[in-house]
């Protein structure tokens, strides 16, 4: 299967998914939280004519304010802890954290030292991991279904306790 | 070679001179502290060698004091590394940035991780640690662990200001609008020209130097890949090599050979990448598409012949990981239709006037500012500095193969965007060298216990010349410096915007293509 083929694929289940939840496309902000910038290679690469993934509902917006969820790469840096946490309160809720790439995960090879913090979840609630170093196009989609899915568990459990 | 260089210095110089030793193609000159501005100001400016890179030791274990040493480049093929001692009880020594700006942003850095005191430095603000990093406590000192989690404490960092009617103030960063890199830019304009800007960046400072130093040094060879993620294989090379060199390994040639391939690879989809970019910021989006096209299938080229769309995990000390001999028509398939599809896209591009009026003098770096800030890569090459690590130090299999060094003399993104674009056939020509010229033979040589020593290790990654030197004692990293072409070049940033509009920054700061990682690290 060409890489076409499969994000085809996986593309059109994502954007039915996207269509049930949001009836719109779903919005990310990405932070860079102190990657090698591998990972925004990828990110990147998902805007590629050959990818394209605005065409399944998936828009990188400029803002935090108007994103349902931040995609998160690097082990998280102190000199950008702050800025990453103030992203993180300016964004509404209900809200998603994607931590994507090895770093985000869990640190990476960076790991913990005094400039680096070993990951996401130290942070903040994270409610999908996209391991990969960097993941590959493909995983990335992946994990934004997975993400969805969670969403809508979320959304159910508001409308519960409401 | 070095002779030459090393012989005026001791006419001049002699009595200054404590202790001299050579190995390979560098020679170290331990020298008196206070002399070194005037020897480093002879070599730069009477002989002319370029700074290459500055750094500190910390060997109070072992002799009792810090050391700093001056890389210069020497025509030739050779280097000439000054040292000079630093007692721990008089942590100071003399600023070199009166005489050779390129020394401004090495001091500063030395200052904070090492808490040796440039004295006389123009900006003695502190450059990688933030206001709210306490004082006294400097990462790469030997007593400093590497797990310490210091507390924030309260201070304020102080900007340039312009001041005047109608000056204001232009605050980006350091999360943007785009997925980039983060790092705060300040502009002080007056409408919308651009008077004054300044850049703050180390957000992505991980701690990397430190970090190389409780690696194995197999281990290392990976970190090394991620200084900077889309020049893994140049920054893996480099280190390679700097091990390989000290410890007298001559990698067979097939592997020569293979990373070479890789390096030429890298530097195809990273000119692509800095294409699309400005064509997206001149707002020409079907010639980015064009170019992102295929910077995606050279990606996907990547992935099949290593594994890693990046190009990762194919170096190791010795040689190569993994053969791709096998794959040689693939490989030149690929190049085949990239090299039509690429001058297409270029033909688009410099017969657009809509893209010809964004780029032609806009974001102008003269050849003496990139002089005296060192600049390197396509970026200097653009601005009339004809260098090239490949050529003038050669490496690999560089030194068998036949290729041109674009230069240009303008300086503008114009420039900037044709010297890459002849770049990338200039690659393609080296690659389909290189595959006719594989020949059998083994990938990669046993290393055995790496002795104990110091080296250079360098490449011309896509950005520019991009410098390793490791120290090995018994078997470990003792101390492991980088030197990214980024941090040379992020300086420039400053001048090519002067008298430029706001607007055109985001296209001035693509050609310049700057990598935030490998100069935070
Ligand atoms: S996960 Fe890998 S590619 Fe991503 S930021 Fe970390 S080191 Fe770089």
């Amino acid at each position: 299967m060409t890489v076409e083929d499969e994000m085809e694929i996986m593309g059109q289940r994502l954007h039915e998914k996207i269509k049930n939840i949001f009836g719109r496309s779903l919005s990310i902000r990405e932070v860079d939280a102190g990657s090698c910038n591998g990972c925004e290679v990828e990110v990147n690469a998902l805007s590629n004519p050959i990818y394209d993934m605005e065409r399944f509902g998936i828009h990188i917006v400029a803002s935090p304010r108007h994103a349902d969820m931040l995609l998160v790469t690097g082990p998280v840096t102190r000199n950008m802890e702050l800025a990453l946490l103030k992203t993180y309160n300016a964004t509404p809720d209900p809200k998603l954290v994607a931590a994507m790439g090895s770093c985000a995960c869990n640190g990476g090879i960076f790991g913990e030292t005094y400039a680096s913090g070993s990951g996401v979840d130290r942070f903040m609630p994270v409610d999908v991991y996209i391991p990969g170093c960097p993941p590959r196009p493909q995983a990335i989609i992946f994990g934004l279904m997975v993400a969805i899915d969670k969403l809508e568990q979320k959304i159910r459990k508001l409308e519960v306790k409401a | 070679m070095s002779e030459e260089y090393i012989e005026a210095i001791r006419k001049k110089f002699g009595n200054l001179i404590l202790d001299e030793t050579v190995s390979n193609n560098e020679t170290y000159l331990t020298i008196k502290k206070d002399d070194a501005v005037h020897i480093c100001d002879y070599l730069y400016h009477t002989l002319r060698s370029a700074l290459l890179s500055m750094f500190a030791t910390d060997e109070r274990a072992r002799d009792g004091c810090f050391k700093i040493h001056y890389v210069f480049s020497c025509k030739g093929d050779a280097f000439i590394i000054i040292q000079i001692k630093i007692e721990e009880n008089l942590p100071k020594f003399t600023t070199l940035t009166h005489k050779i700006p390129s020394a401004n942003w090495y001091e500063r850095e030395i200052q904070d991780m090492f808490g040796l005191v440039p004295v006389g430095h123009p900006d003695p603000r502190r450059l990688i640690h933030f206001e709210d990093w306490p004082a006294g406590l400097y990462p790469l000192r030997k007593d400093f662990d590497i797990r310490t989690k210091p507390e924030r404490v309260k201070g304020e960092y102080i900007y340039r200001r312009v001041e005047g009617e109608g000056v204001y103030e232009i605050p980006v960063g350091p999360v943007h609008a785009g997925v980039i890199e983060p790092g705060h830019f300040r502009f002080s304009v007056a409408g919308e020209p651009i008077l004054n800007l300044e850049i703050r960046l180390f957000y992505t400072h991980k701690g990397v130097e430190k970090l190389f130093e409780t690696m194995s040094i197999d281990k290392a060879v990976f970190l090394a890949e991620r200084v900077s993620g889309d020049n893994s294989a140049a920054h893996a090379v480099a280190f390679c090599q700097a091990v390989e060199k000290l410890a007298g390994i001559d990698i067979p040639p097939r592997a020569k050979y293979i990373r070479t391939i890789l390096l030429e690879l890298e530097r195809i989809y990273n000119h692509l990448g800095d294409i699309a970019g400005i064509a997206t910021d001149v707002a020409y989006p079907f010639g980015a598409a064009h170019a992102n096209r295929s910077k995606e299938l050279m990606m996907q080229l990547n992935e099949k012949l290593t594994g890693s769309r990046l190009l990762r995990g194919m170096n190791a000390i010795g040689g190569v990981r993994r053969d791709i001999g096998d794959k040689k028509e693939m490989i030149s398939k690929e190049l085949d239709s990239l090299q039509k599809d690429f001058r297409e896209l270029m033909e688009l591009l410099v017969s657009s006037p809509s893209v010809a009026d964004r780029i032609e003098t806009t974001g102008r770096i003269s050849t003496e500012i990139a002089k005296g800030l060192h600049v390197v890569g396509p970026v200097g090459r653009a601005s009339g500095i004809d260098s090239d690590i490949r050529r003038d130090h050669p490496y690999a299999a560089y030194p068998k193969l036949e290729f041109k060094v674009p230069v240009s003399k303008e300086g503008d993104v114009n420039a900037r965007t044709n010297v890459r674009a002849d770049e990338v056939y200039e690659s393609i020509t080296l690659i389909r060298q290189a595959l006719s010229r594989l020949h059998e033979g083994e990938i990669r040589k046993d290393s055995g216990k790496i002795p104990d020593g110091c080296a250079l290790g360098y490449t011309e990654s896509p950005r520019g010349e991009t410098f390793y030197w490791v120290h090995i004692s018994n078997g470990r990293i003792e101390r492991c410096k980088v030197r990214d072409p980024s941090f040379c070049n992020w300086l420039a940033i400053e001048y090519a915007v002067l008298d430029n509009i706001v607007p055109d920054f985001p296209i001035i700061n693509k050609s310049l293509s700057l990598s935030y990682s490998g100069n935070d690290m």
